[in-house]
């Protein structure tokens, strides 16, 4: 008896089970799109963006004075009209639009734009955004001599000037609502801490289509916060979100397969992942691997004995390509196409590490001392592509008796040892580019600045190449003409591929997977890639989920 | 008089042992704060490797860190502030650490318990099931099924929820079950070999009866500590699987504040959870030692 | 020894002398990568296939067997004997020493351990042989994964404590130290084995997860960790079935063991 009462127990618990199971996906109402972020927004405040998930959203609500427009590369009016950079590279003027209202009714005017560049420029704000600006010692004028005109000067020249404004979303100078009113197609209606952010329709925005109809079209966006990739992906494919901004390589074959109409590649981004040696005099290293890493012949071989073409057809499925230097030839204006594109050759590598003293014994190189050639390569974990990479150079190099290990460290630790203590061999990291400009990675090429990864901070520079670098930094920072700014960055590019400070291995692709339901869409290289053009989106009905629903 | 007497020593009684757990919680949050502190990548922070920031800015980044830079001075202020109930402010989330505990404590408790349910009532039917069985099939399928399932990664378990949709406290019963399974079956196996039990069923008993009165009293203790056990294991579970079905709760914020090393927000946490698994246990404990007390 | 028991005594045999002989099974090398197959599925040359760098799958999974399989009823070995001296010696004791014992136990698992780890790790040279560190982490598992059964244990000896045979034993004039050992802890056997068994396979996922800190298996060295872990796409599983051995072998094992241990015992 007491069996037969557990049966029936035991099928009940598993007839209840599916009232368990949560509620059915909602059902889009028309006109919301919905994809996820991929962190928590730290600020509203777009004077303060930092993170991804927060420039996502300052992209989606912010009102810039000019627009890059992310399809063609070129910068649009938009709250002005026209705009006049000075020769001297020093001052730029802005004609505003007129009649224009944030999203809470507040008139906007040229003290809004004044009111913004002066927190901005603020001494004590410490922004990425503001210190693009930041070219030189001294105070910023902003002159607003009347309500549409507005004039800022720098005490520097800041190159690429009219292009830093595509970042800098103008906060209202007396609205009570302060940075929740804003001048772009949405703004925030909702925030639910660790869940999602609501953005509605900005009624008041300027922009109209062609017929003359007010953008945007799209209701209200919802940004859920999601930080697993295999569960986003899994939510796009059950219909739940439109689209998925930035697609890696393993998740667009899936979805590829699945679902062809949605996975879009849109070609070679600006995105590279390389690899550099431990250059720090100081660091814990032997002095064995410190004349190893130091010696040009070394690092140009260990380049060349890397099969690239390997690792994007392997570890990217084909949806990258070898990179040689840190621009990527996506960025038309700016790549040095000139340059020579070294093939994959190891007995060219051991021809030139032979040059340097080093010898090939019994399958293993050895130095001039001796010693056997072996390092180490930390990289961050839960990246399984790097450790990929990784595991593919490590059969790349032992093919010319190099051994090379891995160690993945979580990130924090990581960043400790790059940057603190040194304390490694050889990293391999990526860099996620989102400038055209290569004004950006002023703070890469300077010898005295930090992000110099291979030896950085430098009281002065220790090789004559890193001092030649650091004239032509400061020369096309300075440079008027951009014919004369892409002169001196050719050089740069020139210098790196001879000394192969950073070993750039790939550029990946910028894929994005949009549902068909979305109208409009026109995936781009430049980031954000799937929604740059959010204000001229439109839902329509999707054969697809009309099958599934 | 008596019952007065019992009653005023019972209330001390839980009183000291109350104000030991909330001294034993805090002693637990400090330590933490001392591993935290002392690992790697204390300090350092991503946005370090962005080119944009300028060097004054990255150097004003290190100066705000150097805030927390003496332990004792930390232990200090924080020991003060959770007098006022302040529980500090969070370094990566910028928000109150009281709001985001009081927003994400009942979400996580609520799986817990429910999953704590489900896996007990699953592995009480089965254990009972198997043991009126005893057949070689019933113990060799029942082995697989919890073995299949102990191995399975909690990664997996989370994604299988996820695709079928059930809420994230299915996946927390799925994880402690298999666990729960094996210890029940035993202990109940014993207790139904003891002697008085062989006896009851001789005189002819009813099954019922000598379930509730003769075998259930005695493995009651060691059940009540397999509770307290359960619990730690649901609430250890409840970390990466909260986190994988970004279920917002407690145990995702536990992840994010160890791999962000934010400091306020991993000591916050370590004392509710040490307080939480102390409550727990004491009153398994006492309810064993009640049932032991009665039955003698 | 029960039919049942002699099965899966000659199962953990077969699967220990696969291990050991394993080089002279393997196709190829564990690392080598054939990087025009990728993905590929069994064929004559790959039996069970390529992983995503054209590695075998079948000498990945004979390789990885013995660093899981040796190290991972080692660490399971440790814990479930700090977790037994401590469990019966409280149960024994009780008074005190039991409640100081059950309290460490409770904020012991509350404690984000995962910083000791990092801090290891940190202390460990860039350098070390990828071996060494596996070892390591095993160990570091061993000491801080001992918590779970304490209280259960404690419960137990607490019974066994009470029971008549001791209060015989000790009258008899038997000294604590024996008492634990020769009549308490036999009664507790069941336990320990059942503890041990379930300690197994979660030491082996824990491994994979250490690799996020950097003290897991490092490529190009595979484990059973490394491998599970790539059951997250459920749908690339669904496609490749012979992507489920590793799982099918460590339940195996894991029901092997759980079978082979005696953990109904009968007191008295």
């Amino acid at each position: 008896m007491i069996r037969r009462v557990c049966v029936v127990l035991t099928l009940t618990l598993v007839l209840c089970l599916p009232s368990f199971v949560g509620a059915d996906s909602a059902s889009q109402p028309g006109g919301e799109l919905h994809f996820c972020l991929r962190g928590e927004p730290k600020t509203f405040n777009p004077l303060l963006v930092e993170e991804d998930a927060s420039e996502a959203i300052r992209y989606l609500t912010g009102g810039v004075l000019v627009r890059l427009n992310r399809q063609t590369q070129a910068l649009e009016p938009s709250l002005a009209v026209s705009w006049k950079v000075s020769p001297d590279g020093r001052t730029i003027k802005f004609w505003l639009r007129t009649g224009l209202h944030f999203s809470d009714g507040t008139p906007f005017a040229s003290d809004d734009v004044a009111y913004t560049m002066k927190a901005l420029m603020d001494p004590q704000l410490h922004s990425p955004t503001g210190d693009s600006f930041r070219s030189g010692e001294g105070q910023v004028e902003i002159q607003a001599p009347t309500s549409d005109t507005v004039a800022v000067t720098f005490p520097a020249p800041v190159a690429g000037l009219e292009r830093l404004f595509d970042q800098v979303a103008i906060l209202s100078a007396h609205s009570p609502k302060k940075e929740m009113a804003v001048l772009g197609p949405f703004y925030v209606a909702d925030y639910a801490p660790g869940s999602s952010v609501l953005l509605r329709r900005n009624t008041n925005y300027w922009k109209k289509d062609k017929d003359g109809k007010p953008l945007p079209y799209l209701d209200s966006i919802r940004l859920d916060i999601q930080r697993n990739r295999d569960i986003e992906v899994l939510r796009f494919r059950r219909g739940e979100i439109h689209l998925i901004n930035a697609l890696d390589a393993e998740y667009f074959d899936r979805l590829q397969k699945e679902m062809p109409a949605a996975a879009h590649d849109a070609g070679p981004g600006l995105d590279a992942e390389f690899m550099w040696f431990n250059q720090v005099p100081t660091a814990p290293l032997s002095e064995q691997k410190k004349n190893w890493f130091r010696a040009t012949e070394f690092r140009k071989a260990i380049s060349m004995a890397i099969n690239r073409s390997d690792l994007s057809r392997v570890v990217f499925s084909g949806h990258a390509q070898p990179a040689f230097g840190p621009v990527s030839p996506a960025n038309h204006f700016w790549f040095n196409s000139s340059l020579p594109v070294p093939q994959y050759d190891s007995v060219g590598a051991l021809r030139l590490l032979a040059q340097a003293g080093f010898r090939l014994q019994d399958g293993t190189l050895r130095d001039s001392s001796g010693n056997r050639v072996e390092f180490t390569v930390i990289t961050n974990s839960g990246n399984k592509s790097r450790e990929q990479m990784v595991a593919m150079i490590q059969q790349d190099l032992s093919q010319i008796g190099i051994k090379v290990n891995l160690v993945t460290l979580d990130f924090p630790s990581l960043i400790e040892r790059i940057t603190r203590t040194y304390d490694y061999e050889a990293c391999l990291l990526g860099l996620v580019n989102t400038d055209l400009d290569p004004n950006s990675q002023m703070n890469v090429w300077l010898s005295s600045a930090e992000n110099h990864q291979w030896n950085p901070k430098q009281s002065k520079p220790a090789t004559t190449w890193e001092a030649e670098l650091d004239r032509l930094m400061h020369s096309q920072a300075s440079a008027t003409s951009d014919k004369k700014r892409k002169a001196d960055w050719d050089r740069v590019q020139q210098i790196v591929a001879e000394q192969q400070p950073f070993i750039y291995l790939v550029n990946k692709d910028a894929m994005s997977a949009i549902s068909p339901a979305v109208v409009g869409s026109a995936p781009s290289v430049l980031d954000p890639h799937a929604y740059w053009n959010a204000d001229a989106l439109r839902l329509g009905p999707d054969p697809a989920l009309g099958a599934q629903k | 008089m008596i019952k007065h007497e019992k009653a005023a020593i019972l209330f001390r009684h839980a009183l000291r042992r109350f104000s030991f757990l909330l001294c034993l919680g805090i002693a637990g949050a400090l330590f933490s704060a001392t591993l935290v502190r002392f690992a790697p990548g204390y300090g350092v922070q991503e946005r370090e490797l962005d080119p944009r920031w300028s060097a004054q800015s990255v150097e004003a980044l290190r100066q705000e860190q150097v805030l927390h830079e003496g332990l004792a001075s930390f232990y200090f202020h924080y020991l003060s502030a959770l007098a006022h109930g302040d529980f500090g402010e969070s370094d990566s989330l910028k928000r109150p650490v009281r709001e985001l505990l009081a927003q994400r404590l009942p979400l996580t408790g609520n799986a817990i318990i429910r999953g704590l349910g489900v896996a007990w009532l699953a592995a009480a039917l089965l254990a009972y099931l198997g043991l009126a069985s005893r057949g070689w099939f019933y113990e060799a399928s029942g082995t697989a099924v919890s073995s299949l399932l102990l191995s399975l990664p909690s990664a997996v378990i989370a994604m299988l929820a996820v695709h079928l949709r059930a809420p994230a406290f299915c996946a927390i019963s799925v994880v402690v079950f298999p666990r729960l399974h094996r210890y029940m079956r035993s202990l109940l196996v014993r207790s139904y070999d003891q002697p008085h039990v062989l006896a009851a069923r001789a005189r002819g008993l009813g099954s019922v009866s000598i379930f509730w009165r003769h075998v259930l009293p005695l493995a009651m203790p060691p059940l009540l500590a397999l509770l307290g056990v359960s619990f730690a294991i649901a609430f250890g579970a409840a970390i990466p699987i909260e986190a994988l079905c970004d279920s917002p709760g407690l145990g995702q914020l536990a992840w994010q504040a160890a791999l962000s090393r934010d400091l306020p927000l991993i000591v916050n946490v370590t004392l509710i959870v040490c307080l939480v698994m102390l409550a727990a246990n004491a009153l398994a404990d006492l309810a064993g030692r009640a049932f032991a007390g009665d039955t003698q | 020894m029960s039919p049942v028991q002699k099965a899966a005594a000659l199962t953990l045999c077969m699967i220990f002398a696969l291990m050991v002989f394993a080089t002279i099974f393997v196709p190829a090398p564990y690392a080598r990568q054939f990087r025009d197959v990728p993905n590929a599925g069994p064929s004559t040359a790959h039996p069970l296939g390529t992983d995503a760098l054209g590695r075998d799958s079948l000498s990945r999974l004979l390789y990885g067997t013995r660093v899981s399989l040796l190290l991972a009823p080692a660490a399971a070995l440790l814990s479930t004997l700090i977790a037994a001296v401590l469990g019966s010696a409280a149960g024994f004791l009780g008074g005190s020493f039991e409640r100081i014992v059950l309290a460490v136990t409770d904020i012991s698992l509350a404690l984000p351990w995962l910083f000791l780890l990092l801090t290891v790790r940190a202390m460990l040279p860039l350098d070390v042989p990828p071996m060494a560190s596996v070892i390591i982490a095993f160990l570091m598992m061993g000491l801080l994964g001992w918590q779970a059964s304490v209280r259960v244990i404690c419960a137990a000896a607490r019974g066994v404590r009470d029971s008549d045979f001791l209060l015989l034993a000790r009258s008899s004039g038997c000294k604590p130290v024996r008492l634990l050992l020769c009549q308490v802890a036999p009664n507790l056997r069941p336990l320990f084995y059942a503890q041990f068994w379930i300690s197994i396979p979660l030491f082996i996922l824990t491994e994979a997860n250490l690799s996020i800190l950097g003290l897991g298996v490092m490529e190009p060295m595979p484990s059973w960790g490394n491998l599970l872990r790539g059951f997250e796409d459920f749908s690339a599983v669904a496609a490749n079935p012979w992507r489920l051995v590793p799982l099918i072998l460590l339940v195996i094992v894991v029901m092997c063991f759980q079978l082979v241990l005696p953990s109904q015992e009968v007191i008295q």
